[in-house]
C-alpha cells in the first residue's frame, strides 16, 4: 500500500522534474533538474528491487555524465541572455507532435496482451540483486561486456582527438 | 527494500511513455545544443525505466543487462557528442542549433 | 519450247532490259540504249505471238509456293489464257511502237537511258499484272505500274520551270492510286478469308460448282475491287490525277495513260467477272459511275486548250465507256474497246507528241493552226485517229462503241440517251482539236513557224502502223451483220477465259443494231460537217482564258473538280496534320514527355526545401514519421 503510494509519488515527481528540464531557460538549471530526475528514476528502480541498476544509474549517469555536461557548460561560459529563443510556431508544432505521439503510443500499447501473471502486476523479484545480475552478466553476456570496453576505448580516444586544440586556433 | 504491494504494469508503461514524449518534446523545442543532448539522455532513461519494469514483470534478467549496456553506450555517446560540440563552438562561437545548417540542400 | 519457258523468257526480257539500261546505260551510247530497250520489248512481243498461236484453254504455270496454311495458301503462278495473252499482245505490241517513238522523241534528253529503264520496268510490271495467275501476283504488278507511273510522270523533276509541278503531279497520281490500292488490299483479304486461295482458276471453279457466298461478302469484295479499278482507270471519284499526269513526256502519256496502265482496272474487273456476276448491285454502281465519268469528262474536254489535256479527258471519257460495258456484264465488249482505244489513243498521243516536237514543245492549240502543210504524215494519221475515236463509220472505234451502245440500249434506253450525249461531245471536242491544230492559219510566233518540221522516221513509222490498226481494228469483233461466220471473233476468243464461258450475252437483234449504227453514223458525220463549217470555213478560234464565260469557263476550269477535292479532302487532311503536329506533337508530347522530366525536376526542387539543415526540424519530421508508422500498424496490424 505504502509502496504503491511511494511509487506513484515518485512517478509524479519524475514527470515534474522532466518538464522542468525541458522548460527552464537557464541551461545550468536544466542540468540540475535532470540530475534530480535521475535520482527519482533511481528511486523507482529501488522500488522494483533493481538494486544494481539503481546504483549504477546514480553513479554513472547522474554522477559522471551530468558532471561532464556541467563542465562543458561552464567551459562555454553561457548566461541567460545567450540562450536562443524558439519561435512560437515551433512551440505549437512541437506541442501538437508530442501530444499526438503520446496518444498514439498509449493507443498502441493499451491493448497489449501480456503473458498472464496473477493480477497483471509487477511483483517484486530477486533478479535485480547484484549477485544474481552479476551471475548473468559474467556468464551469459560476457562477450558484449568485453566488447563494451573496446567501445569505451574508442570513445575516449575519439573525445581526446576531437577536443584537442589545433595549433592555429584563435582562442 | 523489497516491498510486497504490487503495482500495475500500466503505470510504468504510461510513465515511461510520458517521459519519452517529454524528451522528444524537448528535442524539438530546445535550441541550445547541450540541453538538446540532455533531452536525448532523458529519452534513453525513459526506455531504461520501461525495460526494468518489464524485466521485473517477467522475472527475466536479460532486460536489466540490456539496460546496463544502454547506460554504457549512453556514456560513450555523451562523451563524443560533447567533444564534437566543443569543436563546433570553437568554429562558430555559438551553440544555437539553428546556426548549424551547413548541410542545407 | 514449252509454255513455261516462253513465259519466263517473256517476263525476263523487259526486266533484264530495264536492269541493263539502269546499271550501264550511262556508259552506253544513246543509240544502243534505245535500241536495247526497244529490241527487248519487240522480242517479248514475238514471245507473246508464240503463246497466242498455241493457247487453247487456260494454262496455269506454277512457280513456287510462298505460304501454305490449312486455311489458305499463297503462290506465285501465272495464268496463260486468252484474256491474258490478248492483253499481253496489246502491251508488248503498242509498247514496241512507243519505244521506237521514244528513240526519236527523247533524243535530246539527258536522262535518255533512265527513260528506257523506267519504260522497260513498266512493261515488266504490266506483264506481271496481266499474266498473273492469282490476285497476289496481280497486286505485285499493280503496285509496280504505280511506281513506274510515278517515276515517269515526274521524269523531268529537275526542270527549272516546271520541275515542281511535275513532281506534284507525280505525287498526286501516286496518292490517288494508293487510295485505290487500299481497296484492292481489302478485297484480297476478303477473298483470302472466304476462299482460302487467290487463284483465278480455283475461285472461278468453286463458284461455278455452286459454292454460295453471303451476298454482303461478295458485295464488299466487288466494291473494293471496283474502287481499285477507279483508282487505276481514272473513274469518278479518283480520276483527277490523269489530266495532271500529262506533265510527263508524251510517250509516257501514250503508253501508260492511254493504252496500258489505265486499262489495268478494266482488266481487273474483267478478270473478276465471276465475282461481279454475283453482285448485281455493284454492277449497277459500276454502270452509273461509268456513265457519269464519261459525261463529265466529255464536258471538261470541250474547252481545254492544251493538246494533251484534251486527249487526257478523252481518255477518261472513253474509260468511262469501257466501265459502262463492264457494268452491263459485257466483258468481252469492254476488252474490245480496250483494244481499239489502245490503237487510236496511242496514235493520237503519239501524233500530238509529233506535233509538240515539231512545234518545239509548244502545247497550246491556240498557238497552232495550219500544220497540215508542214507535217503531212502526222496530219493524216491524226485525222484517222480522230475519225476512229469519234465513231466514224467503218473505222475501229465505230464498231467497239456501237457494241457498248447496243448493249446499253437493250438494258435501259434512257441511259442510252445520256451516253449518246457523251458520244456527241466526244466527236465535237475531237474535231475541234483536229481542226484548230491542223487547219486554218498559223497563230503562233514567226520564229516557231520557221522551225516547224515533220518528225523523223522513228516517230512517224509508229504513227502509220497505229493508224492502220485504228482503221481496220474493227475486223476483230464485227457484229453479226457482216461475215456471219467470222462475226464476233474476239468475243468468241475471249470466252475461253475462266468464268467467261458462263456469261452469255444476248447481242441485240438485227434491226436494233442497224438502227443504232445509223444513228451513231449520222451523229459522227453530222458533227464532222458542223466542225468543218465552224472551224475551217468560218475560221472560229479558241478563245483566250479571259474571254471565257458561262459554260465554257466551267468546262475550261474542269468543272472546278480539283478545287472541290482540295476543299473537301485535301484541306481537312492538311488541317488534321497541322493540328496533330501542333497540338499533339508540340503541346501534348512536349508537355507530356518532357513535362514528365520537368515534373521530376520541380518535385525535386520542392522536396529540397525539406532539407533545411536544422536538426530540430529533422527531429520533428522523425517524430511525425514515427506517429504515422504506429498509426499504420494500429489500423492494419491488429
Amino acid at each position: 500500500m505504502i509502496a504503491t503510494l511511494i511509487t506513484q509519488i515518485l512517478g509524479a515527481l519524475t514527470i515534474a522534474a522532466a518538464m522542468m528540464v525541458v522548460l527552464s531557460k537557464h541551461p545550468v538549471r536544466s542540468v540540475l533538474y535532470l540530475v534530480v530526475t535521475f535520482f527519482f528514476i533511481s528511486g523507482l528502480y529501488i522500488m522494483m528491487n533493481a538494486q544494481f541498476l539503481a546504483i549504477v544509474n546514480l553513479i554513472v549517469y547522474a554522477g559522471a555524465i551530468m558532471v561532464l555536461f556541467l563542465f562543458v557548460l561552464m567551459l562555454l561560459n553561457l548566461n541567460k541572455e545567450a540562450e536562443p529563443k524558439t519561435p512560437t510556431l515551433t512551440w505549437v508544432i512541437a506541442s501538437i507532435a508530442a501530444g499526438t505521439l503520446f496518444v498514439v503510443f498509449i493507443a498502441a500499447l493499451k491493448d497489449i496482451v501480456l503473458v498472464t501473471r496473477p493480477g497483471d502486476q509487477v511483483a517484486v523479484s530477486n533478479i535485480g540483486l547484484v549477485k544474481n545480475l552479476g551471475n548473468t552478466l559474467f556468464t551469459k553476456y560476457v562477450v558484449p561486456f568485453e566488447i563494451s570496453s573496446i567501445l569505451f576505448i574508442s570513445a575516449m580516444v575519439g573525445a581526446i582527438l576531437l577536443a584537442k586544440r589545433e595549433k592555429q586556433t584563435i582562442d | 527494500m523489497p516491498t510486497s504491494a504490487p503495482i500495475n504494469i500500466d503505470f510504468y508503461v504510461i510513465l515511461a511513455t510520458l517521459l519519452f514524449v517529454i524528451g522528444a518534446f524537448g528535442v524539438m523545442i530546445r535550441r541550445n545544443m547541450i540541453v538538446l543532448l540532455m533531452c536525448i539522455e532523458l529519452m534513453l532513461n525513459a526506455v531504461n525505466l520501461l525495460m526494468v519494469a518489464f524485466s521485473s514483470y517477467y522475472n527475466n534478467a536479460d532486460a536489466q543487462i540490456f539496460v546496463f549496456f544502454i547506460i554504457v553506450v549512453a556514456a560513450a555517446e555523451a562523451t563524443v557528442g560533447l567533444s564534437i560540440l566543443i569543436l563546433a563552438y570553437r568554429q562558430l562561437r555559438s551553440i544555437d542549433i539553428s546556426i548549424f545548417n551547413k548541410l542545407k540542400g | 519450247m514449252g509454255f513455261s519457258t516462253i513465259v519466263y523468257i517473256l517476263l525476263l526480257l523487259p526486266l533484264l532490259g530495264g536492269l541493263t539500261n539502269g546499271l550501264f546505260g550511262k556508259h552506253l551510247p544513246k543509240q544502243v540504249s534505245g535500241a536495247l530497250g526497244t529490241g527487248v520489248i519487240f522480242s517479248a512481243f514475238l514471245c507473246v505471238l508464240m503463246l497466242f498461236n498455241h493457247v487453247n484453254e487456260p494454262v496455269q504455270i506454277d512457280l513456287f509456293n510462298i505460304l501454305r496454311f490449312d486455311s489458305f495458301s499463297l503462290e506465285i503462278n501465272f495464268l496463260i489464257d486468252q484474256l491474258s495473252v490478248w492483253m499481253s499482245l496489246i502491251i508488248t505490241g503498242i509498247g514496241t511502237l512507243i519505244h521506237l517513238f521514244s528513240m526519236g522523241y527523247m533524243k535530246e534528253d539527258e536522262g535518255y537511258y533512265k527513260f528506257f529503264t523506267y519504260l522497260n520496268l513498266f512493261i515488266f510490271a504490266m506483264l506481271l499484272l496481266v499474266l498473273g495467275g492469282n490476285y497476289f501476283v496481280l497486286f505485285f504488278g499493280w503496285e509496280g505500274v504505280g511506281i513506274c507511273s510515278f517515276l515517269l510522270i515526274g521524269f523531268h523533276y529537275s526542270d527549272p520551270v516546271k520541275g515542281i509541278s511535275n513532281s506534284l503531279a507525280a505525287r498526286k497520281a501516286f496518292v490517288m492510286n494508293r487510295i485505290g490500292d487500299a481497296g484492292l488490299i481489302f478485297a484480297l483479304f476478303m477473298l483470302l478469308s472466304t476462299f482460302g486461295t487467290l487463284n483465278f482458276v480455283d475461285i472461278s471453279e468453286r463458284l461455278s460448282e455452286g459454292v454460295s457466298m453471303h451476298h454482303l461478302t461478295v458485295l464488299g469484295i466487288t466494291l473494293c475491287l471496283f474502287l481499285a479499278a477507279t483508282g487505276k482507270s481514272a473513274q469518278i471519284p479518283l480520276f483527277t490525277w490523269l489530266p495532271d499526269a500529262m506533265a510527263g513526256p508524251t510517250p509516257v502519256s501514250a503508253l501508260i495513260h492511254a493504252a496500258t496502265m489505265v486499262t489495268a482496272g478494266i482488266y481487273l474487273v474483267a478478270r473478276s467477272n465471276f465475282l461481279f456476276e454475283l453482285a448485281p448491285l455493284t454492277q449497277d454502281i459500276v454502270l452509273y459511275i461509268g456513265i457519269a465519268t464519261s459525261l463529265f469528262a466529255a464536258i471538261m474536254a470541250l474547252r481545254q486548250n492544251d493538246i494533251k489535256k484534251v486527249l487526257a479527258y478523252s481518255t477518261v471519257s472513253q474509260l468511262g465507256l469501257m466501265v459502262v460495258a463492264l457494268g452491263l456484264g459485257a466483258y468481252t465488249v469492254a476488252i474490245f474497246h480496250v483494244t481499239t482505244h489502245a490503237f487510236f489513243k496511242a496514235l493520237l498521243f503519239l501524233g500530238s507528241g509529233s506535233v509538240i516536237h515539231g512545234m518545239h514543245h509548244e502545247q497550246d492549240i491556240r498557238k497552232m493552226g495550219g500544220l497540215k502543210k508542214v507535217m503531212p504524215i502526222t496530219h493524216w494519221t491524226f485525222l484517222i485517229g480522230t475519225l476512229a475515236i469519234s465513231g466514224f463509220p467503218l473505222l475501229s472505234g465505230f464498231y467497239s462503241k456501237d457494241e457498248i451502245i447496243g448493249h446499253l440500249f437493250d438494258q435501259n434506253p434512257v441511259l442510252y440517251g445520256v451516253i449518246m450525249v457523251s458520244v456527241l461531245m466526244t466527236s465535237i471536242y475531237m474535231f475541234r482539236l483536229y481542226f484548230l491544230t491542223f487547219h486554218g492559219t498559223f497563230r503562233g510566233t514567226q520564229s516557231t513557224w520557221e522551225h516547224v518540221h515533220e518528225s523523223p522516221w522513228t516517230m512517224t513509222l509508229p504513227l502509220v502502223i497505229l493508224s492502220v490498226f485504228s482503221a481496220l481494228g474493227g475486223l476483230l469483233n464485227l457484229p453479226g451483220l457482216f461475215f456471219h461466220e467470222g462475226a464476233h471473233w474476239l468475243s468468241g476468243y475471249l470466252h475461253g477465259a475462266p468464268g467467261m464461258h458462263n456469261i452469255v450475252h444476248e447481242t441485240p437483234n438485227f434491226s436494233t443494231t442497224l438502227g443504232l449504227m445509223a444513228v451513231a453514223s449520222a451523229l459522227s458525220i453530222g458533227v464532222l460537217a458542223w466542225a468543218y463549217q465552224n472551224y475551217v470555213r468560218r475560221g472560229s478560234v479558241a478563245k483566250s482564258d479571259e474571254a471565257l464565260n458561262g459554260w465554257e469557263k466551267l468546262s475550261n476550269r474542269k468543272l472546278y473538280w480539283d478545287e472541290w477535292y482540295d476543299w473537301m479532302v485535301v484541306k481537312p487532311i492538311e488541317w488534321l496534320g497541322f493540328q496533330t503536329n501542333h497540338t499533339v506533337e508540340e503541346r501534348g508530347l512536349k508537355s507530356g514527355i518532357s513535362g514528365l522530366g520537368m515534373l521530376t525536376g520541380k518535385a525535386g526542387n520542392a522536396l529540397r526545401k525539406l532539407q533545411n539543415g536544422y536538426v530540430s526540424s529533422y527531429l520533428s519530421w522523425m517524430v511525425i514519421g514515427m506517429i504515422l508508422l504506429v498509426v499504420f500498424y494500429l489500423l492494419n496490424g491488429n
